[in-house]
């Protein structure tokens, strides 16, 4: 169903910035020119890939949609998993250490598609920014392209060991990028906290990972197990020489369909396992995607970062916490996600409404994006919340439109501040005729953040919305304390935070690009360069298109989170 | 386990590295005799390349799993690992002094460094309590000697003097824990004991045995630095030359660590039980234990280092504590039978994985620290402001160290430490694997500080480009290469590693 490449498309997108990068690495410090160029080629080059992989993925879709209909009906033991390996397209598998079950198995799934070709499209809008860098471009270039490497590498890993290698891996060059080349005031501090605020996330995760691994080699060890292996081994999901003890995300999730993880820890009578790890993986990762309360380190991150790490930290990075989250937290533990997101739920509220208030209250213009990434990123985890497919679906698109959008926000604000040498909004204004493209580009990207209908932020939020109406039979149980019928009234209080979007988007714009430009006070403000508009144009344009026609993405967002609501056991 | 029959030629290939190791070092006597003055800088390079040619001759022999030389060693293949390991460790700490000016053209101290690496090699292989006492003391001795070795500088004389009388307080209380055990069993070799505790001769009274295994602990902990017996580990590292403290940190460290793994499991394997106490039980909180608090302390004190060699004396306590993470994991938990076996063979190999890439990703670091402080003649951390632009080289192979150190992808380090937690997790030890997580990201602050200072930091001097010779080009560029390797390719390895931990 999937048009296959002749050359394994994604090893390449993961591969040439690596080796790009450390090739540049090789080059003499003072020729600037090939060092960005070959920056930029390499950019592009992943660009084009991701744009194939996009829409051969697209392609084949409609196709998929029908084998999972059917699936649906089916009676075997592996549906869900089916669907999900169904759904899996460009995938490579070769052993990497098969004594521990751990594989270099990439591929790409509804879900993780959008995300690449966004990766694709922030890491040229990052090198075209970062075009004018004067300090040590050699180094930065390189840390960058390590950058969008390891993000690739988690959107497209279908291991667990693989995933938490390349979500390591990301860590370091971003922490590098931020201290090295960030605003001097925060940097250090910045950096520092971010790091440590999402290491900590993973590693406690990556202990429940691999409990989760044994936990599923001693249930396929059972006689039931055995037999659920084998029939998935005939049914060609998991491969022939699939082990007990695998790291195999699609075997993984074999093992969750069929209840590995549901048995009880500790001697307790009640807690299964998937109830004690779910927190742990979830909200492990879901500290890089900024949920509530440890948000904490985002703000100061992006502010202190420089405008192309900004750009792809809160663009791509965030979504990286959050697709985690889903792949390893919710489609892994389904059990503990039924207990676990009734209440977390709530810190996702605390997210968009408390996010939307403090970007309100902001005098600097990073810090404005800053925190409305904090309450747009409260939407996504919203979404996963609702547990049915119009709310996720809705998240898999506030993904890739709060992406763009953000990225976008942040390369305005890297061009106004470049020219201008301050983020003080009351001391702006009138930048409008100065930078006519920057102020359209911002407004374009302001009316998506507050949900206009005809941009992609409309399309995205409003699924999560319905998402969380229909999600009203969800049960929070607290002791003997039962709740249900409250996700629809907690959809209005988010409401609120879309209607204090409203009002900083408008404040800003008003403030920034209208109203009387002092040319005394700021004479170097002057049109932008060309580089710049082809990255307003790379950023801006996916939004309006996603917004006049969502079908070129809604589908296979459908497809990829079909199986995950399959094995929360809910109704299509 | 049965002592195999003396028979020169085939007990011979089990001491090969070490017969070459021993005419290696009187070819060096000879060679600092009778050398003239001007090419006397050829005796690093003579050391150095020809422990690496040693290093080859383990793989060249079959290792049976047999007890050969009347049982005082082992012939298998963990041995076989870690005679590699610390030979190669030796092999790289003589390069990386042959450009100091204190050590470049002193001949006895690459005698003394083959001789400390062959103790080293015996220690690895070695099956009876008198060989380990005897190997033990070859690797310390010289150690001693060669802290001591810059005899006008007062901390070098300090490091020497507390590292001998530490040395052999613990050395004597082990000694004590050992004849215990040699009184009770009447045995000495190793693989024999087990059987004579499991027998009515301690009229159901653990205690004595246990008493044995705490004395030894000691002795133990004292040559991994685990805490409590690390006090002398910083002023040790701080005082003595760089390239002791190099080779003090890996070979002598990854053999104690082979020392430690063979010991337990062969004199107190889980059939020990005395009154219902599974004694391996014991030795296995024990070492949860020492890795918690050496974790903990370790890296806490780490954070507050200023200079660079104390930091990594701190990092090296915490990473004797991860390591001693799969030492505990060694009991392997509640599992099934066949699934204990399984369990035990990855802690093995996850343990000395992490000493592989422990040892090159450790003397990187320190050969950083020695170029930099042979150019500036510094060591305090915040000196190192600045290194990318004196040298990006530099900066990035002391990045990828210190990646590696916090187990960071793509370096060793991260492939090591998960190896570690992994088989943690599958012995059942959840907390412990959360504590040692948690202790990394602590770890991690510590050394982010030194990359971001190297990367971020200004300094007054930064203009000044540091020159490296071609012999630490040549070292830098190895040892790195290995570190990305084994982080990206653990395979290479990690086969023939399980292949050790499945013969113990």
């Amino acid at each position: 169903m999937f048009e296959g490449f002749s050359f394994p498309v994604l090893s390449a997108i993961i591969g040439l910035p690596i080796v790009m990068g450390v090739l540049i690495l090789f080059i003499d410090s003072q020729r600037r020119d090939i060092i960005r160029g070959i920056a930029l080629m390499t950019a592009a080059a992943l660009l084009v890939l991701s744009g194939l992989v996009y829409f051969g993925y697209n392609a084949g879709v409609t196709a998929l949609m029908e084998q999972q209909d059917a699936l649906l009906v089916a009676e075997t033991d592996h549906n869900a998993t089916e669907m999900f390996y169904r759904s899996i397209a460009y995938e490579e598998r070769y052993d990497w250490i098969p004594q521990l079950g751990i594989s270099y198995h990439v591929g790409v799934d509804g879900l993780s598609t959008p995300m690449v070709l966004l990766t694709g499209m922030v890491a040229v809008a990052g090198v075209l920014i970062s075009w004018n860098i004067q300090d040590r471009i050699r180094e930065f270039m390189a840390f960058f392209l390590l950058l969008v490497a390891g993000v690739y590498g988690v959107f497209v890993s279908l291991d667990m060991f693989l995933l938490f290698f390349f979500y390591e891996l990301a860590i370091f060059p971003m922490y590098l990028l931020i201290a090295g080349w960030g605003w001097v005031k925060l940097r250090q501090y910045a950096a520092m906290k971010l790091t440590l605020y999402i290491l900590i996330g993973s590693v406690v995760a990556l202990v429940g990972a691999i409990a989760m691994i044994v936990t599923a080699a001693t249930y396929f060890e059972t006689e039931a197990g055995a037999a659920v292996l084998t029939a998935a081994q005939t049914a060609g999901i998991v491969p022939e020489s699939a082990q007990p003890f695998s790291f195999n995300i699609v075997q993984l999730t074999l093992a969750a369909e069929n209840g590995a993880f549901n048995q009880t820890v500790f001697g307790s009578e009640t807690l299964t396992f998937a109830q004690f790890w779910f927190p742990f993986l979830f909200i492990g990762f879901a500290v890089l995607a900024g949920v509530f309360p440890f948000h904490n380190w985002s703000p100061d991150g992006h502010v202190a970062a420089p405008t192309a790490v900004s750009m792809i930290h809160a663009g791509v990075l965030m979504k990286l916490g959050a697709f985690a989250a889903l792949r390893v937290g919710v489609q892994l533990l389904p059990e503990g996600a039924l207990v676990h997101l009734p209440w977390i739920v709530f810190l996702t509220v605390i997210n968009v409404v408390m996010g939307a208030f403090i970007a309100f209250r902001q005098r600097d213009f990073k810090y404005v994006i800053g925190f409305s990434s904090v309450s747009h990123m409260g939407l996504v985890a919203m979404g996963f919340a609702t547990m049915n497919v119009t709310g996720l679906h809705g998240a898999g698109l506030q993904m890739f439109s709060h992406g763009a959008m953000t990225a976008l926000f942040f390369g305005c604000v890297g061009m106004v501040y470049d020219r201008a040498h301050t983020r003080d909004i009351p001391s702006l204004g009138g930048f409008f005729r100065r930078m006519p493209w920057v102020a359209a580009a911002f407004i374009v990207g302001g009316l998506t953040s507050m949900g206009m209908p005809g941009l992609s932020g409309f399309v995205a939020e409003y699924p999560i919305f319905m998402g969380m109406f229909d999600a009203s039979e969800v049960t929070l149980r607290i002791g003997s304390l039962e709740l249900t019928n409250y996700y629809p009234i907690l959809a209005i209080i988010s409401i609120i935070g879309i209607v204090i979007t409203a009002g900083y988007v408008l404040r800003v714009t008003g403030q920034v690009f209208f109203g009387e430009f002092d040319a005394g006070k700021y004479p170097e403000v002057g049109d932008i360069a060309i580089t710049d508009r082809i990255i307003l144009f790379l950023l801006g344009v996916p939004l309006l298109v996603l917004g006049m026609y969502p079908a070129i993405m809604s589908p296979m967002i459908e497809a990829g989170v079909r199986p995950v609501v399959a094995l929360l056991g809910g109704g299509f | 386990m049965e002592i195999l029959p003396f028979d020169f030629l085939t007990h011979l290939p089990s001491v090969l590295p070490e017969l070459a190791l021993t005419a290696l070092s009187v070819l060096i006597l000879f060679l600092d005799l009778r050398l003239p003055e001007s090419q006397r800088r050829l005796i690093p390079y003579v050391a150095g390349l020809g422990m690496f040619a040693i290093a080859v001759i383990p793989l060249t022999t079959a290792p049976t799993g047999d007890l050969m030389w009347g049982g005082t060693v082992r012939h298998d293949i963990l041995a076989q690992v870690f005679k590699v390991i610390v030979i190669l460790g030796g092999a790289l700490t003589c390069l990386i002094a042959a450009d100091t000016r204190e050590l470049g053209r002193k001949g006895e101290f690459y005698l003394i460094i083959i001789v400390s690496t062959l103790g080293g090699t015996l220690l690895s292989a070695s099956a009876d309590l008198i060989m380990i006492f005897v190997a033990l003391e070859t690797i310390s001795i010289p150690l001693y000697i060669l802290a001591g070795m810059r005899r006008n500088d007062l901390r070098s004389v300090e490091s020497g003097v507390k590292y001998f009388l530490f040395g052999s307080f613990a050395s004597a209380i082990m000694l004590y824990g050992f004849s215990l055990l040699f009184g009770f069993t009447g045995q000495t070799n190793i693989y024999q004991i087990a059987q004579y505790l499991n027998s009515e001769v301690f009229y159901n009274n653990p205690v004595p045995v246990l008493v044995s295994i705490v004395l030894i602990v000691v002795g133990f902990g004292f040559k991994i630095s685990a805490v409590p017996f690390h006090f002398w580990t910083p002023d040790v590292y701080e005082g003595a030359p760089t390239p002791v403290t190099a080779f003090v940190s890996v070979a002598s460290k990854a053999a104690s660590f082979a020392l430690v793994m063979r010991f337990f499991m062969a004199v107190f394997p889980e059939t020990v039980v005395i009154n219902g106490l599974v004694i391996e039980n014991f030795w296995a909180a024990l070492m949860s234990a020492a890795a918690v608090l050496s974790m903990t302390l370790g890296n806490l004190v780490a954070l507050q280092q200023k200079n660079i060699k104390r930091l990594l004396a701190y990092s090296s306590i915490a990473q004797a504590g991860y390591t001693l993470i799969a030492v505990a994991a060694l009991q392997a938990g509640t599992n099934s039978p066949d699934v204990v076996e399984h369990v035990r063979q990855q802690a093995v190999a996850a343990i000395t994985y992490y000493m592989f890439m422990y040892t090159f990703t450790n003397l990187l670091a320190f050969a950083v620290v020695i170029i930099f402080s042979e150019a500036t003649g510094r060591e305090d951390i915040r000196d190192f402001a600045g290194l990318s632009r004196r040298n990006p080289w530099m900066a990035l192979t002391m990045t990828i160290a210190f990646l590696s150190l916090a187990g960071i992808p793509p370096a060793a380090g991260f492939i090591g430490k998960f190896f570690l937690f992994n088989a943690a997790v599958q012995a059942g030890l959840v907390t412990l694997a959360i504590i040692g997580v948690l202790n990394s990201i602590v770890a991690l602050y510590y050394y982010l500080i030194v990359i971001k200072v190297i990367y971020v930091d200004h300094s007054p001097d930064e203009d000044q480009q540091i020159a490296i010779s071609p012999t630490y080009a040549g070292v830098l560029t190895v040892t790195t290469i290995v570190v990305v390797v084994l982080g990206v390719l653990p395979n290479v390895i990690f086969g023939w590693l399980l292949s050790g931990a499945a013969m113990m």
